[in-house]
């Protein structure tokens, strides 16, 4: 039984990492007034690029640095779109992923698979002390030592995050009092999907440590409800990626029990998706959006 | 010197179409590159990608065949769009249609044709409308955001198409994850001799017409319009913007489900897990594409036809990834939305702050 248990924590852990990380990073974007539906592209993309980088020059670190790029680069065109344009948030969310999976794919086969081969690199592996439950990765730690406490002061303490609740709550009494909403949109975003960036290359850099198609598997829409069910706050998304986690840990762990033998195991898989949309449903009505959410400002 | 968009005060006729022009040369462009790197030449490519499939009969009827589900979903999205209902689940409402369509074929050997086609193509619509019926009940009981709760869903209708074919559906001959054979007569009729045309299409062009009389021409469609515009003025109007967005959810999910039947009833003929390559979210493409006009989306989905059937010949024949295609769809998109955007605006360049 308490393997079970320690097993279970660890797995939680584990899984949590990427979506807290995407979600703090889904954080500070839709603070200031902008969905990030490219997320779940952005995740997608930064795992391949990391992962080729790394595979090509033999650094875990330049794979890194490679995935965050990737980041930025799909970060300042959403940004383009929906800040400079003011594009359709939706839209431009849903087609920015559409186009990072499937050039991400298209490269994958150029590079990797067209001649039968695959990205694989020797991952980071966990820090090697603390026993089962808290030998854990770098990034784990990094994500909940150093990541939430940061996002946490940047939204609340620092003036950086000040000005991204004005320009999320109220751009127009957010420009009179001589902020620029189109640069601190930009900057969120930015920030944001270095975040998203470094989500997807744990996967790969770390978790895994080999590409596969559909390697993402909906984790980015996944963070995107853990902020709306975390009203978004770090502490509340906090909460929720650790329940997600547990129940897809847990949809792990009964995999293996005999009595369970009988549930086909796409169904527990299932289980983890259903448990986010109840999530979001016993949490309540008259979620508090940021007043800007989707709208785009302009000056008249 | 920074640059200011302001509304513009004319129109030329001119000016939209040559925004898109250039929406799609900068597509040639990127996707040039990228096809120039997998070792392909890029204008032979385009050539197999846009030219050959309108050249042969086989090839422009093989694009028609694949437009088919793209015109069901394609309608699907324009419909829920127009009420401002941001359904992005249309895959998972298409999967869940294919699911009902199969268990309808799979019952239908003693009908005969007349009821068993229209029958899966119901089958089909009540189990997509009923896999939007959850996210829209969130919506229009909670206020929560249907677009995280629509995509989550998308993954989930894989996994209980995977769950079936794993467990009940298994092939009962072979022992593969495929289902069996659906029943002859509920098999959709080649409409076009010697080719793999099927009725499906007819059912998707009269169901987007019929989208198109109502959201046109209807009192419910003017609602649908007024909710999608500006809820809150809808609201004060006195319409039932709730009832409105859940009825227009469950027929955007039903009319995706349909072009789930019209997949097992006209091309598979069985349920397999690749039944779907993303037709869902090409869907939104397709609506975007043809600015959520009805008819325009028809026009669209032929195109992305062509597109899906040329990306497949030019990676038989150049050997280039096959999922060009998809490149090309997605870059299309993203360049004719700022394309439209930048229609209704000019730009100013300003010194200074401002």
């Amino acid at each position: 039984m308490i393997d079970v248990i320690v097993d279970l924590v660890a797995a939680t852990l584990r899984i949590g990492t990427p979506l807290l990380l995407a979600a703090l990073g889904e954080i500070i974007t839709e603070r200031s007034g902008v969905l990030n539906l490219g997320i779940e592209g952005i995740m997608y993309s930064s795992a391949f690029s990391g992962i080729a980088a790394a595979s090509y020059t033999g650094s875990l670190w330049i794979g890194l640095l490679v995935a965050v790029g990737t980041g930025l680069v799909a970060g300042f065109i959403l940004a383009f779109l929906t800040v400079t344009l003011g594009v359709n948030q939706h839209v431009a969310g849903l087609g920015l992923t559409l186009f990072l999976i499937s050039t991400s794919n298209t490269v994958n086969r150029i590079l990797f698979t067209s001649e039968g081969g695959q990205a694989r690199v020797d991952p980071w592996s966990s820090i090697g002390f603390g026993g089962p439950i808290f030998d854990q990765y770098v990034f784990t730690y990094g994500t909940l030592f150093v990541g939430a406490p940061l996002v946490w002061w940047i939204v609340w303490r620092s003036g950086f995050g000040l000005r991204v609740r004005a320009v999320g709550e109220n751009p127009e009494a957010a420009d009179v009092a001589g902020i620029q909403v189109a640069r601190t949109r930009y900057q969120a975003i930015l920030l944001g999907t270095v975040f998203m960036s470094l989500a997807g290359a744990f996967i790969t850099l770390a978790y895994v440590g080999q590409f596969t198609i559909n390697i993402i598997n909906g984790r980015g829409w996944v963070a995107v409800a853990l902020v709306i069910f975390g009203r978004w706050n770090v502490g509340r998304c906090i909460v929720g990626a650790a329940i997600f986690s547990l129940v897809n840990a847990g949809q792990l762990q009964l995999r293996l029990v005999p009595a369970f033998a009988d549930i086909p195991f796409e169904l527990l898989l299932a289980l983890p998706f259903l448990a986010v949309i109840v999530g979001l449903a016993v949490s309540g009505r008259n979620v508090p959006y940021p007043g800007s959410y989707l709208k785009p400002y302009r000056r008249l | 010197m920074k640059p200011r968009f302001v509304l513009r005060a004319d129109d030329p006729w001119w000016r939209g179409p040559a925004l898109v022009a250039l929406a799609a040369l900068v597509t040639f462009v990127v996707t040039a590159a990228l096809i120039r790197w997998s070792g392909g030449n890029p204008i032979a490519a385009f050539r197999y990608m846009f030219i050959n499939p309108l050249q042969s009969r086989f090839g422009f009827t093989e694009s028609i065949l694949s437009a088919t589900p793209l015109v069901f979903t394609g309608a699907a999205v324009a419909i829920a769009f127009r009420a401002g209902y941001w359904n992005i689940g249309a895959e998972g409402q298409l999967l869940a249609g294919t699911i009902g369509a199969t268990w309808f074929g799979l019952h239908a050997d003693s009908l005969p044709s007349v009821v068993a086609v229209p029958g899966i193509l119901v089958a089909g619509a009540i189990c997509g409308a009923a896999w939007s019926l959850v996210p829209a009940l969130l919506r229009a009981r909670l206020g929560i955001d249907e677009v995280v709760t629509t995509l989550l869903l998308n993954p989930v209708a894989l996994l209980v198409i995977t769950g079936l074919l794993n467990g009940p559906w298994r092939n009962s001959e072979t022992g593969f994850p495929d289902s069996d054979v659906i029943a002859k007569s509920a098999m959709m009729p080649v409409v076009w001799p010697d080719t793999r045309v099927h009725l499906g299409l007819a059912f998707g062009v009269v169901v987007t017409l019929m989208c198109w009389w109502f959201v046109g021409r209807m009192t419910g469609g003017l609602k649908l319009r007024a909710v999608g515009l500006a809820p809150g003025a809808a609201r004060i109007a006195g319409l039932h913007v709730e009832r409105t967005l859940l009825s227009t959810a469950v027929v955007s999910g039903g009319i995706a489900g349909m072009g789930g039947a019209s997949e097992i009833a006209g091309v598979a003929h069985q349920l397999t897990i690749g039944i779907s390559s993303g037709f869902g979210y090409t869907g939104v493409i397709v609506a975007t594409l043809a600015a959520l006009s009805f008819v325009g989306s028809l026009v669209v989905a032929l195109m992305l036809g062509i597109i899906n059937v040329g990306s497949f010949s030019a990676s038989r024949a150049l050997s280039i990834p096959s999922t060009m295609g998809e490149v090309i769809q997605s870059v299309l998109l993203i360049t004719v939305v700022a394309a439209l955007v930048i229609q209704k605006y000019r730009i100013v360049w300003k010194r200074g702050d401002a």
